[in-house]
């Protein structure tokens, strides 16, 4: 059973450049329970397929394609139902926990609005929901916490706030964005465990540039490439049998594997590459990279690869 | 909080200390003299020695040190004089034109904010849009209008053509009739100033990652912008709409001129014609005491609408 299914996506920006093309043609689809992570780049188009799903784009944006969720195409619903996901089956975990919670709203107001909204819970009963749920994300005394403002928390334990804050109607679907982006290296192990440990039972859509926090939490992992994905397995066959050279170098850049970085830039979303995205940056690439634009190929059960010299 | 605002208290002492002693000396040197104003009847010049009495009775044959020490002094005792022109307590006059001048304030504050929060909000969340621009050069033009020429234009069109609203006067206490147009004269000026400040800092507060947060908790456009973007868009417009009724309460002079509003403004400027120092001595040392207790409000409201904000007496 799937959570997501997400068909020939696309989300186009038109600017007076040109069309940023930040998501292109993405099809993937997220397993109830499972944990997905979404890994690339910085500015390779993660978050924008996030928001995307969650209908949060500023008006300019063109999409296309399908985002399909219990059984209808969340890009159709009327905003009065879309308004009903969002927090409710789909919650968004957005990144900056700092400038993400409002600052003039105690923690405990922010918490409960979306249980009051949700759940029809009185002001009273959703506060004390929202008590449970920073006590769920281990902040220490969460009845004093709960009615302090934004300033007076740490960033980790802004992290917790916004994670409770996600799980508080207790939704089927967690997209985080880059959950662990700026906290100590304690702090974000202790921030793993407890994203491993809530969404245990829930599927979860990772979006992060850091494959140690994948490795940690995923069961399957898509790399994403100038708005498309290139790579798409479990997370084992990525780490263990990666075949296209865009998750080769990426493994290649991680501290326990050398710490070698990928040459290059990643190009510009307005001015694509001819033929494969990634040829500029690659090592074996040949005459058919640059000319023709690779597809999604299956090369086992269940692995993909956008690479013409993928078993080669 | 209480040890900042008395330390605020005890900062002022100086700034009134100069307030006075500044204005004190420049209406000294300025040229004129009360006695001789005072007793220059309507068939020709002063009579030389009512001028030489009326200077000993009022001690302003001392010199110009010895007058502020005594004034200082008293002052301090509650006593600030008498007038010259009505021999009337200064005190009694400044709390007559307070009074209306205060009664004038509110209602244009009042008209101003209903003026420019709705607009500045509706701009921000249009931006761009024929009813943004039509608001902003509303704002501009309102910004632009000098006072006297707008109070004469809706004299004009109110009183004189369509008389809906005397043209001038104080009427029985100010009653509503005689406030709406010196009102709508200072609150429109003021709104539009606001709404430009409220449209800037709306659009800031929606440009911000909380305001994604609350979309994606599922909350209505309605509560995002009317609470979660609001409550951080007012902080520097409290501050402007603050200072601006300081402004207002120290009186109009234009205003109240034009209008015949027997206000603060009016008072100080008539005080200074007919070199009344008492009373000029009493109104700007009322208006300055004024203006500084304004700023220490605003400045403790922050507290309440910002809460990152805490003073200490450091």
């Amino acid at each position: 059973m799937s959570s997501l299914e997400i068909l020939d996506l696309k989300t186009h920006f038109p600017t007076p450049d040109g069309i940023v093309r930040a998501v292109d043609t993405i099809t993937l689809s997220i397993r109830a329970r499972e944990t997905f992570g979404l890994v690339g780049e910085t500015g390779c188009g993660k978050t924008v397929l996030g928001l995307t799903i969650m209908r949060l784009l500023p008006p300019t944006a063109t999409v296309e394609g399908k985002v399909m969720c219990a059984g209808r195409n969340l890009l159709e619903v009327n905003e009065a139902e879309m308004r009903k996901v969002r927090g409710e089956e789909i919650a968004m975990i957005l990144q900056n926990p700092t400038t993400s919670l409002n600052p003039v709203m105690r923690v405990g107001a922010q918490i409960a609005e979306a249980i009051q909204l949700h759940q029809g819970l009185n002001k009273r009963d959703a506060k004390e929901k929202a008590i449970e749920m920073l006590d769920a994300v281990k902040i220490p005394s969460p009845s004093g916490r709960a009615n302090e403002y934004p300033h007076e928390f740490s960033g980790g334990m802004k992290q917790r706030v916004m994670i409770a804050m996600g799980l508080a109607c207790d939704p089927s679907l967690i997209i985080a964005d880059e959950p662990t982006k700026g906290l100590d290296v304690t702090i974000k192990a202790q921030i793993i465990e407890l994203i491993k440990k809530v969404t245990e039972k829930k599927a979860m859509l990772l979006i992060t540039h850091d494959l140690g926090v994948a490795r940690e939490l995923c069961d399957r992992i898509a790399l994403m490439y100038a708005g498309e994905l290139v790579e798409y397995a479990t997370l084992r066959e990525i780490f263990e049998d990666p075949l296209h050279p865009y998750t080769r170098g990426f493994l290649g850049s991680l501290p326990d594997r050398g710490l070698v970085p990928i040459p290059g830039m990643t190009p510009s979303l307005i001015d694509l590459p001819e033929g494969c995205r990634f040829h500029p940056r690659c090592e074996y690439a040949t005459d058919v990279c640059r000319q023709k634009h690779p597809e999604m190929i299956e090369v086992e059960g269940g692995h993909f690869v956008r690479c013409f010299h993928a078993r080669s | 909080m209480i040890d900042y605002i008395l330390k605020r208290i005890l900062q002022l002492i100086p700034a009134l200390l100069l307030v006075s002693v500044v204005s004190f000396s420049i209406i000294y040197f300025a040229p004129g003299d009360p006695a001789e104003t005072l007793c220059t009847g309507p068939d020709g010049s002063a009579n030389p020695k009512s001028v030489e009495e009326f200077r000993i009775k009022m001690g302003l044959d001392k010199p110009l040190h010895t007058q502020y020490l005594i004034w200082l002094n008293n002052v301090l005792h509650g006593d600030f004089g008498y007038s010259y022109q009505s021999e009337n307590p200064v005190f009694d006059h400044i709390k007559k034109a307070f009074g209306a001048t205060f009664k004038l304030s509110v209602v244009s504050l009042i008209i101003s904010l209903a003026i420019s929060i709705p607009l500045g909000i509706i701009s921000a969340i249009k931006q761009n849009s024929p009813v943004d621009v039509a608001c902003m050069v509303g704002a501009s033009l309102g910004v632009s209008m000098p006072n006297f020429w707008l109070g004469l234009l809706l004299m004009l069109l109110f009183g004189v053509y369509l008389h809906w609203l005397p043209v001038a006067g104080y009427g029985d206490g100010g009653d509503l009739e005689h406030i709406l147009l010196p009102a709508i004269t200072l609150g429109t000026g003021s709104a539009a100033i606001t709404a430009r400040l409220m449209r800037s800092s709306m659009l800031e507060a929606l440009g911000q990652d909380y305001i994604q947060t609350a979309r994606a908790k599922g909350v209505s456009e309605r509560i995002v912008i009317g609470k979660h973007a609001l409550k951080n868009a007012l902080i520097p417009v409290v501050t402007m709409v603050g200072l601006n009724f300081g402004y207002l309460l120290n009186g109009s002079i234009v205003v109240e001129t034009i209008f015949g509003w027997p206000g603060i403004g009016r008072l100080t400027v008539d005080s200074i014609n007919m070199r009344d120092y008492m009373m000029v001595q009493g109104c700007i040392l009322f208006v300055a005491v004024l203006f500084v207790a304004i700023n220490l409000l605003v400045d403790i409201s922050y507290r309440y609408i910002d809460p990152r904000i805490h003073y200490e007496a450091a």
